[in-house]
């Protein structure tokens, strides 16, 4: 049962994946992505993580993904045109990703130690007190030097959007 | 009793199937049942019965960007009230202070927004007129005389 | 195997309940207005026009169903859907009632009982924005348009005030399972009902959660996405038939989510307000016999001679109810036990429903710099100060 949903979901990530840049109207670009946050969601719930599955849908498919879809409609984007049809890309990039892909592979498999197949649900340590306890105890400096940093995103946007404003 | 994690989830799979379920069915059963007859007329954007002309696709205020940006940033700083409730009474005072320090310093970029006015939507002409309206009570030449003789 | 047919039957219950608190929830929004600008209401279809709903129901379905050529095909379609799917999915986390044993069957009232109930409304809600905006986007016309950005920008904008005032409740429970937060709750203090509105101080949290679940569900008087005199219908404007219906299902199951909500975080869930040696038992029973004995009066001196015939049916139904909860109360505590949970339940649930029906028929609309100004200079400081006083207090006490 576990099995048959990680797989579900990991082939929904990976199809909305592919549809986000296959895509070629920015819209449905942003919908894919999207799906592919939602799944990541419901693949983090599967491995117990039950408070950063919830976070993932709050920030980022609620809070991020809003504001890509403001940018979209505010700028009217439309269909993507590809401005440099260069044949080189076309005859490297292939064997660029399967290279890649392959490396990646090639790394999991023999850097990483070897790991047993995971059983869902029995990480415990994904709770809302869990990560409570360790945030505001074990990691408190990050989470302090955090509040700096979104003041800093905060003091950025008013820049970037000033002109317009003024 | 729900013991794992899959069975404590499964009556919000159930939901999630049954919702799919009765929304698939609404929009089809209309779909299906729903007569249609097209023209022209029915077929354009509904404009108050003018004739529709231009593009709907207009840019919008900045402002709806710069309120989902700042959403997203202060909605960051929500996320982690949660956590931080749950382990409150574990940690008392020290917890309040952790989070007045992170708070006050959201506080603070909140401040620098409100002072730079992004927070203002009023429209010009709506906002209350600053200066003062002098209102000439006793006008030095009340009825000027080339009117007069014009009205006469 | 036994929790799954368990979870599959109350499944079923509670579709069956919300469906049709749903399309009643329509006929007590226009009987309420009606009587508030005193209008009868719906009155020819049914006795007292309870047939409404199902009149509406097959008059939307067979509408045309209109899909302009103008419009963006897969949005327009899929944008109804989301909404409704949405609204309808946050009921599962919400408990009804304590945990019960009837014929030997040990169940929780209510659907699922996971540790991150809050958060999983909370993330939904905050989905529901795409509904909404995907449907003026798509509608290609200028008045969705401007209705759908101008509702995902005030949806945004009042779910942070909506986060920070469910933030100090969490205060005082310490927990994010809606059960265990109820289960803080029960008791009383001198008299005094044990809920975070009371005890817990929350009034004024009470009311800011309240305020951004008017804005979060586009009540009046935070219309404005379909602000009639500005935008004719906002995002729905060319949508018809069953799609059209889908948004205002949507907007009435959310209402139902964020009073349930309410309940749960503000007024004590399922708990009585009345300790149980001062009778809390018994207080069902006399309000449905109350509620029946008014029905029979009023069949006495009735206005229309229909109303001979409808009102002493409605009062044997409603006294008939009245005597199952006195049976709960003195031949059968486990049934008791049940149904006075989800009687207190329901009754706040309600009330805080009748409260959003009430300022419909009230308040005019905002307009939307006064909606925005409100929400990031008003809400938020305030919501954000009420949490920190909350967490010194709770502090403060140990």
């Amino acid at each position: 049962m576990d099995l048959i949903l990680f797989i579900v979901f990991a082939m929904f990530a990976v199809a909305s994946a592919l549809g986000l840049i296959l895509q070629t109207h920015p819209i449905n670009s942003a919908l894919s992505l999207i799906g592919v946050m939602g799944s990541l969601a419901v693949l983090y719930l599967l491995l117990g993580a039950e408070f950063i599955a919830a976070a993932q849908l709050v920030v980022y498919a609620g809070a991020i993904m809003v504001l890509f879809l403001f940018v979209i409609m505010l700028l009217n984007a439309g269909e993507e045109r590809n401005p440099w049809k260069a044949p080189v890309v076309a005859y490297i990039g292939g064997p660029v990703v399967i290279f890649l892909i392959g490396a990646f592979v090639y790394l999991i498999n023999f850097t990483l130690p070897p790991m047993r197949s995971v059983s869902f649900g029995d990480f415990t340590g994904g709770g809302p007190r869990e990560i409570g306890m360790a945030i505001f105890t074990k990691y408190l400096l990050p989470f302090e030097v955090t509040s700096v940093l979104i003041l800093i995103a905060i003091v950025g946007a008013m820049v970037l959007a000033r002109k317009e404003i003024d | 009793m729900p013991t794992t994690l899959l069975e404590r989830y499964f009556p919000v799979v159930l939901q999630a199937i049954l919702a799919f379920a009765i929304g698939t069915l609404l929009i089809g059963a209309s779909a299906i049942l729903g007569k249609r007859v097209r023209n022209a007329v029915k077929n354009t954007a509904y404009e108050c019965g003018m004739t529709p002309y231009g593009t709907a696709k207009e840019r919008f205020s900045v402002k709806f960007y710069l309120v989902a940006m700042l959403f997203i940033l202060f909605d960051i700083e929500a996320i982690f009230l949660y956590p931080w409730a749950v382990v409150f009474r574990d940690l008392k005072m020290f917890a309040f202070f952790e989070m007045l320090v992170f708070v006050i310093l959201i506080l603070a970029g909140f401040f620098y927004i409100y002072k730079k006015g992004a927070l203002d939507w009023t429209a010009e002409e709506l906002k209350p007129v600053q200066h003062k309206i002098h209102v000439d009570l006793m006008p030095a030449d009340p009825v000027p005389s080339e009117k007069v003789t014009h009205a006469a | 195997m036994e929790f799954i047919i368990i979870t599959l039957v109350k499944t079923g219950l509670v579709a069956f309940i919300l469906l049709t608190t749903l399309a009643y929830l329509q006929w007590v929004e226009r009987k309420v207005i009606a009587h508030v600008q005193a209008r009868v209401g719906p009155y020819r279809v049914g006795p007292h026009g309870l047939l409404q709903p199902l009149a509406d129901v097959v008059k939307l379905m067979t509408k045309e169903d209109l899909i302009p050529d103008h419009v963006n095909k897969v949005f327009y379609v899929l944008a109804p859907f989301l909404a409704v799917f949405l609204a309808l999915l946050s009921i599962s986390v919400i408990p009804f009632g304590p945990a019960v044993e009837i014929f030997g069957i040990k169940t929780n009232l209510g659907l699922a009982d996971i540790n991150i109930g809050i958060l999983l409304i909370l993330a939904v809600s905050s989905l529901g924005v795409y509904g909404i905006a995907l449907a003026g986007w798509a509608s290609n016309n200028k008045y969705s348009l401007m209705g759908g950005l101008r509702s995902a920008a005030q949806m945004v904008s009042y779910e942070l005030p909506m986060a920070l005032a469910i933030a100090a409740p969490l205060i005082l429970s310490n927990s994010l399972n809606l059960r265990e937060i109820v289960d803080t709750q029960a008791g009383n203090w001198y008299g005094i009902p044990n809920w975070n509105i009371f005890t817990g101080g929350q009034i004024f949290g009470f009311f800011l959660f309240m305020i951004a679940a008017f804005a979060e569900t586009n009540r009046i008087p935070f219309d404005l996405p379909e602000a009639e005199n500005e935008l004719v219908a906002g995002f729905h404007v060319e949508y018809s038939s069953m799609k059209f219906a889908g948004f205002f299902m949507a907007e009435y199951a959310n209402m139902i989510t964020v009073c349930s909500v309410a309940t749960v975080l503000f007024l004590g869930g399922w708990h009585s307000p009345i300790p149980s040696q001062a009778g809390s038992g018994v207080f069902a029973a006399l309000v449905h016999f109350a509620a029946a004995g008014m029905l029979f009066f009023h069949a006495m001196h009735a206005a229309r001679p229909f109303d001979k015939i409808t009102f002493p049916v409605f009062g044997v139904v409603i006294s008939g109810i009245g005597a199952i909860f006195l049976a709960g109360a003195f031949v059968w505590p486990a049934l008791g036990a049940a149904i006075n949970g989800l009687f207190w339940y329901g009754a706040k649930t309600f009330i805080l429903l009748f409260v959003f029906i009430w300022i419909r028929a009230t308040l005019p609309r905002f307009r939307y710099d006064q909606l925005m100004r409100f929400a990031w200079l008003f809400m938020f400081p305030a919501a954000l100060l009420n949490m920190l006083i909350t967490a010194f207090f709770v502090a403060l006490k140990g």
